[in-house]
């Protein structure tokens, strides 16, 4: 892709600067940075939470917590991974990187995009509110009935208003968000960028703004029934009104396994990215990617009662879901087989980016089959609720969106402060993580066959041993994170002077621009050939 | 003020979104404080004035910049998609409440009935239950109850909201035609219909929770019935709310016939609420 | 760690390697439990199945994948090729993951089947999930309630004061094979082998799931629904199960236990489960007046074990949380009639149960007149089985 562009820095350099500059920014920039460190907050939040757990599951018997305490942590770890952490670093990127990737001046909507990252901090507030509620902290208050919420349980929770409402305003948040990266992209591209000639994480974007909007209503839904079946006198979830509780799981999987894709489409996007550069090919298999992507968007709309597989649903619909399921591994394949193809016979180099999308390829499939395994209906009834299905998701959720997530820092950061980073910081960054995020998560799938179940405060002795390794393995990975903390910092505050291209193989208009970033890019639209 | 980057309005910085951030805040976690702690409703009041504060000052500020002709065709695309993507976000909302409706007819009541692999759900909790709808579960929920008739105030409902779906295009026809006259005619027509629907729907209300037994409580029924109209309710005041807007700038001579996009969002906004409105008439009240 | 659990581990270790293969509970294992019914046997070869051929695929995708990664790098002079397209090779790929899906899902598809098919059972048990104890019911094939064995089934007190004590050396005690730490219950759900029994499951108040690996079943206990699934267990033994659906804070503690034994074995422990059954209706039932430390005695014993109520009260009467002290509670210091009325009918959307359903009226009785005069409660009042009864008519 060559361009022929014009840049004119220094004339809208200027911009406000100290705490208004972010509050009432309408820059993409900035409102993609606030993003990052918001999620990356969240990150360590959310993992201190899974380090309570893991430590309370070090040894039988319960150490430090509460069982209530207990589940009030698994449940704020998952929602302040999901909604805090993931999600929101996701959109961090995308507002960072769509508009240079497809040579747009910001954002479509730029007050809206302001407005979409600041509804974050205070639904967080919301969220983590009710932890503080109680006569005793150590009661724990907090939501404590998973994230998934599955009704009647839920509608035991004295304090579920805050919580359907800081869902309610995460789904706002979403939603807008959603919006202004499809307007953006359908709407700003510059001349010549057709859709097919898109970056592929712009590509991704796309689809997973559509399934933003599609699904948050759904989840919003949800809860709002939760909340007059609580508050109001409803029976949506309640036999004895002609409801059901399992209606509950229906509408909150509809919402819950596209959202596991919103999860995963954009680290997909990155990687895609990734790859050609370092392997200095072009990605193969373009068109098939594409379609890829928008096959498993469809298929995620018609899978989700895979998470139900143990509510006593009617064989055929068993069968069904069962089968929807396993087809999304056809898609799945291709795009990690075009992935294996553009390494291949490709001229490889191994700089940070580039070991955190191969790992991502390398875990990320093994997360992939244990679903596979998940998803056939007899051996589920053994996996369901065990953590079997934790290690599946761990595999796909950390070593997979998370992976991506950093590997897009690591690609991006030297775009985005003009400076490169430590090499020696990074590598030690990434071999600490990668042996250690093993460590936590593969004994995972011992103890889940062995039997034992998700959401213990304790268990028998005979899961001590994969527990402990477990508990070992996540110490160590929350804290090798603290690295990247330390090391972004650095590259913030200096370093060797980055060139506008950064990667030596690195195609598309974002490295057309200098590092860093200018303030306003592509004021006058690029043409792209 | 306006800050041009070829051709495409950035905004400058803005207050408003944090402003709105702010008073949805205190209008939810003030309604919380309210359920949970049965706490002082002003803080959820509160919130909604500094919400509808926000918006005037917000879609003041757009106002303005629209009139000092800021806005190139590229920028009220993004304003067109923005309006349509999220009237398919409402379209889905709507979507969970249907689904649960469908839900409960077709699949939890005939399981309640002994249907399916539900035998022994029926023999053994609910012996003497036999499937029907409209039902308030074997529970008999909220009490003996009566149906909603789809033939007389729903259907005149029916009528009103599409005759006002026919307002809005007259008038937006008179708008092409720079016919000011027909378009605030056109307009105010259909704000005054959808006014009419609610107080209509009001009084249905009404005659279901003094004359029926009819509630909110009413287990499935009464649940699936209120809601789902509810939520349309909440719509359509919404929606003549934006129309009442539109309304008021028409007379003031904001629009011309190539450049209102605040008229057609809102339009399109009525057409949704009247498309929903059919699928109740169907589903909730015709088929019951 | 501490010194006792290297040895600990060090035992444990020596213990799998004696035990490797006997099936013994102890035995670290990297894989299912071993299966005792048919149902767990197709499932445990499906499992198997569906885990080689993803080790195939992964093989095959990594070994590519490391190949290039160690042959095409630059520094081994590798040149980028040019090619990013072939379509014989995408339709290939897109091809065989179907077929291979095809394959999983032939013997998936009976598996399911042959799951699903509870007809023809000898003998039905209702399974009830309680926030946190199972209820049981063997169900006669006439359907007459008079004639069904019932008990509820909780863990021991000891397994959650060693639990929340915390302390290991504890724990190990209490451990032994014939009552595993956390697996230890009042009352064993006692089941024939070589019959096919089916579980009828629900549940009181929220969701728990009915799960026993060994058995191949897990079915989810829906307040308000009846799920059906079925086991016929092949061997005689004690096996192990967990609730394995987030329940609220004793999820953790509310444990399976099953004993197989002989059909005649069975039979034996039917009939002297009846005749327990019939003496303690009819005690519940005579209009005996008892003695107030009587009572309070029936009454410590079905607080803490039994009704449960310890759980959430608290061994001490202190509660804590979401759940009420009961210790100078206006309810179990105030009028009786309303703390009969709490017990007996439950607080509803509270986990606060309907006890009338689960305790006879000796026993509400006694575990009444226990909070009337435990923790300093000192109200001296004893309320009587007829008191219960009387409450149950009450509107
Ligand atoms: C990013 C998130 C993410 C992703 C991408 C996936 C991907 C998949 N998931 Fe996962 N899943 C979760 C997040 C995710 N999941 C979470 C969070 C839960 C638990 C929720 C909770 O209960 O809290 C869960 C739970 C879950 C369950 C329910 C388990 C249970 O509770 O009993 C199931 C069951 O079917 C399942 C299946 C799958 C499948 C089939 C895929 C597929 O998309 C995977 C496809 C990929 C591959 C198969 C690998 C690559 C393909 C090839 C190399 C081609 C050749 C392969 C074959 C022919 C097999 N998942
Ligand atoms: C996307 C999401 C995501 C991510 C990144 C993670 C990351 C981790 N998760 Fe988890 N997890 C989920 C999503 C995720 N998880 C979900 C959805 C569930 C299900 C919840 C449910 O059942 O409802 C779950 C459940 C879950 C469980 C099961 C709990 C249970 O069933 O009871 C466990 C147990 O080990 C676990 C562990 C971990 C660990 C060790 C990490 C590690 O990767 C974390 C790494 C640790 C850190 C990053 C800490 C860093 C912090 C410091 C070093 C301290 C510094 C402090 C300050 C500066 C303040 N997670
Ligand atoms: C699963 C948890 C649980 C169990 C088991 C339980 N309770 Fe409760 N109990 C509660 C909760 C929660 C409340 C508070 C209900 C409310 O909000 O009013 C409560 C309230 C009460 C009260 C009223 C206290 C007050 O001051 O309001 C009494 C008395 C009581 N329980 C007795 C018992 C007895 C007797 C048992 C056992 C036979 C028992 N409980 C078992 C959860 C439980
Ligand atoms: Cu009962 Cu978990
Ligand atoms: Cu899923």
């Amino acid at each position: 892709m060559s361009t022929t562009m014009t840049h004119d820095a220094g004339h809208h350099e200027e911009h406000p600067t100290g705490i208004k500059r972010w509050l009432f920014t309408t820059n993409h920039k900035d409102i993609g940075t606030l993003y990052l460190w918001f999620s990356f907050t969240m990150f360590l939040i959310g993992g201190t939470f899974a380090l309570v757990i893991r430590a309370e599951l070090f040894e039988p018997g319960l150490q430090i917590v509460n069982p209530q305490f207990f589940n009030m942590m698994t449940t704020m770890h998952g929602l302040v991974m999901i909604f805090g952490a993931i999600m929101p670093g996701f959109v961090g990127l995308a507002n960072w990187q769509i508009p240079l990737m497809v040579g747009a001046p910001d954002m479509a909507l730029p007050r809206m995009n302001n407005w979409s990252f600041w509804l974050l901090p205070f639904a967080a507030t919301m969220l983590v509110a009710p932890m503080f509620m109680g006569a005793h902290f150590m009661d724990g208050n907090g939501p404590w009935f998973g994230w998934t919420f599955y009704a009647p349980l839920s509608l035991q929770y004295n304090h579920l208003a805050y919580f359907v409402f800081a869902i309610h305003l995460l789904g706002i948040s979403s939603i807008m968000g959603a919006i202004n990266i499809i307007a953006t992209i359908l709407n700003m591209r510059a001349p010549g960028m057709t859709l097919m000639k898109m970056p592929l994480f712009v590509w991704t974007w796309l689809i997973t703004a559509f399934l933003l909007i599609a699904v948050m209503p759904v989840l919003a839904g949800c809860v709002t029934m939760l909340l007059t079946d609580k508050y109001f006198g409803t029976s949506f979830f309640n036999a004895a009104g002609g409801g059901d509780p399992v209606l509950f799981q229906h509408v909150f999987w509809f919402f819950g396994h596209p959202e596991v894709y919103i999860m995963i489409l954009p680290a997909f996007g990155i990687v895609s990215q990734i790859i050609p550069t370092f392997a200095r090919k072009k990605l193969f298999g373009y068109s098939s990617m594409v379609y890829a992507t928008a096959s498993i968007a469809f298929l995620s709309f018609i899978v989700w009662a895979h998470h139900m597989f143990t509510v006593g649903m009617p064989v055929a619909g068993e069968l069904f879901f069962m089968y929807a399921t396993v087809l999304i591994a056809v898609p799945t394949g291709v795009k990690v087989f075009n992935w294996v193809a553009t390494m291949w016979r490709g001229s490889m180099t191994f700089e940070p980016p580039m070991l955190w999308a191969i790992s991502f390829v390398f875990l990320f499939t093994i997360g992939g089959l244990s679903g596979i395994m998940l998803a056939v209906v007899p051996a589920d009834v053994q996996y369901q609720d065990t953590y079997f299905v934790v290690a599946h998701f761990h595999y796909v959720l950390v070593t997979g969106a998370l992976f991506g997530i950093i590997g897009a820092v690591y690609y991006w950061l030297p775009k985005w402060t003009g400076n490169m980073y430590s090499d020696k910081l990074a590598k030690w960054h990434f071999w600490l993580s990668l042996v250690s995020v093993n460590l936590t998560f593969f004994p995972m799938h011992f103890t889940g066959l062995a039997g034992m179940p998700r959401r213990y405060a304790d268990y028998p002795l005979e899961f001590t041993r994969f527990n402990q390794w477990s508990s070992v393995g996540a110490f160590i990975f929350g804290f090798s994170q603290l690295l990247l903390l330390i090391l972004v910092i650095k590259c913030i505050r200096g370093g060797q002077k980055a060139t506008s291209e950064v990667w030596e193989g690195a195609e598309g208009l974002e490295w057309t621009v200098p590092s860093p970033a200018p303030y306003h890019t592509f004021a006058i639209a690029p043409e792209v050939k | 003020m306006s800050e041009s980057h070829g051709g495409y309005y950035l905004p400058q910085p803005s207050y408003w979104p944090l402003v709105g951030s702010v008073g949805l805040f205190l209008a939810l976690g003030g309604f919380a404080h309210f359920l949970v702690d049965h706490g002082s409703p002003l803080w959820m009041i509160s919130g909604f004035v500094i919400l509808a504060i926000m918006m005037f000052g917000w879609f003041g500020t757009v106002i303005h910049e629209s009139g000092s002709g800021a806005y190139n065709a590229q920028v009220d695309r993004s304003f067109r998609m923005g309006m349509a993507w999220f009237i398919f976000s409402e379209v889905m909302f709507f979507a969970a409440f249907f689904g649960a409706l469908f839900y409960m007819r077709i699949f939890a009541e005939p399981w309640l009935g002994g249907a399916s692999n539900n035998f022994f759900t029926h023999q053994w909790l609910y012996p003497d239950y036999v499937a029907h709808w409209p039902s308030n579960g074997p529970g008999t929920v909220g009490g003996k109850f009566g149906q909603m008739p789809a033939w007389g105030l729903p259907a005149i409902n029916t009528l009103i909201l599409l005759s006002s779906g026919v307002t809005v295009t007259w008038a937006h026809w008179g708008l092409k035609k720079n016919n000011r006259g027909q378009l605030i005619l056109g307009l105010f027509m259909t704000v005054a219909l959808g006014a009419l629907f609610v107080g209509l729907q009001a009084f249905e209300y009404h005659h279901a929770y003094t004359e029926l037994n009819l509630k909110l409580s009413t287990g499935a029924y009464g649940s699936t019935f209120f809601m789902l109209t509810g939520f349309h309710g909440l719509h359509v005041t919404i929606g003549a709310i934006m129309l009442l807007v539109v309304l008021l700038r028409s007379v003031k001579g904001h629009f011309s016939p190539h450049h209102h996009f605040a008229f057609e969002a809102a339009a399109w906004y009525w057409h949704f609420v009247d498309v929903v409105w059919l699928g109740l008439f169907i589903f909730v009240y015709w088929l019951a | 760690m501490s010194v006792s659990n290297y040895k600990k581990t060090a035992r444990r270790l020596l213990g799998a390697a004696l035990l490797l293969g006997s099936g013994q509970a102890l035995a670290e294992r990297f894989n299912f439990q071993p299966p005792v019914t048919p149902v767990a046997h197709d499932i445990y070869g499906l499992h198997m199945m569906t885990f080689w051929i993803c080790v195939a695929i992964a093989i095959v995708v990594f070994g590519a994948m490391f190949y290039s990664i160690f042959k095409h790098r630059k520094s081994q002079g590798a040149v980028a090729a040019n090619f990013h397209e072939n379509t014989k090779l995408e339709v290939l790929w897109t091809i065989v993951p179907f077929v291979i899906l095809v394959v999983v899902a032939i013997p998936a598809t009976k598996t399911l089947l042959y799951l699903e098919n509870t007809s023809d059972a000898a003998l039905t048990v209702k399974v009830t999930g309680i926030q946190w104890k199972w209820k049981y019911e063997y169900v006669d094939h006439d359907n007459n309630d008079a004639n069904n064995v019932s008990f509820i089934s909780t863990i021991l007190p000891d397994q959650i004061a060693a639990s929340s004590s915390g302390n290991s050396a504890r724990i190990d005690k209490l451990n032994t094979p014939e009552h595993p730490y956390l697996l230890t219950v009042d009352h064993d759900l006692v089941l024939p082998i070589n019959e096919r029994i089916r579980f009828l499951v629900t549940g009181n108040d929220v969701i728990h799931s009915f799960f026993i690996p060994q058995f191949g079943i897990k079915k989810d206990a829906i307040p308000g629904y009846v799920n059906e699934t079925w086991a016929e267990i092949q061997k005689p033994g004690v096996y192990y199960g967990q609730c394995a659906e987030l329940c609220g804070k004793d999820h953790a503690f509310m444990p399976i236990v099953v004993r197989a034994v002989s059909k005649a074995d069975f039979a034996a422990w039917m009939t002297k489960k009846k005749a327990e059954a019939v003496k303690a209706a009819e005690e519940a039932s005579s209009n005996k007046v008892w003695k107030l430390a009587d009572l309070i005695k029936k009454g410590n014993e079905i607080y803490h074990g039994k009704g449960g109520c310890f759980g959430c009260h608290g061994a001490n009467g202190l509660g804590g949380g979401p759940f009420p002290a009961l210790k100078g509670s206006k309810v179990a210091t105030g009028p009786v009639a309303k703390h009969l009325h709490t017990v007996i009918f439950g607080v509803a959307g509270t986990p606060m149960q309907a006890f009338g359903k689960q305790l006879n009226n000796l026993e509400l009785a006694a575990v009444i007149t226990y909070e009337r005069n435990a923790w300093g409660n000192n109200t001296g009042d004893a309320v009587q089985p007829k008191d219960v009864a009387a409450a149950r008519k009450a509107p």
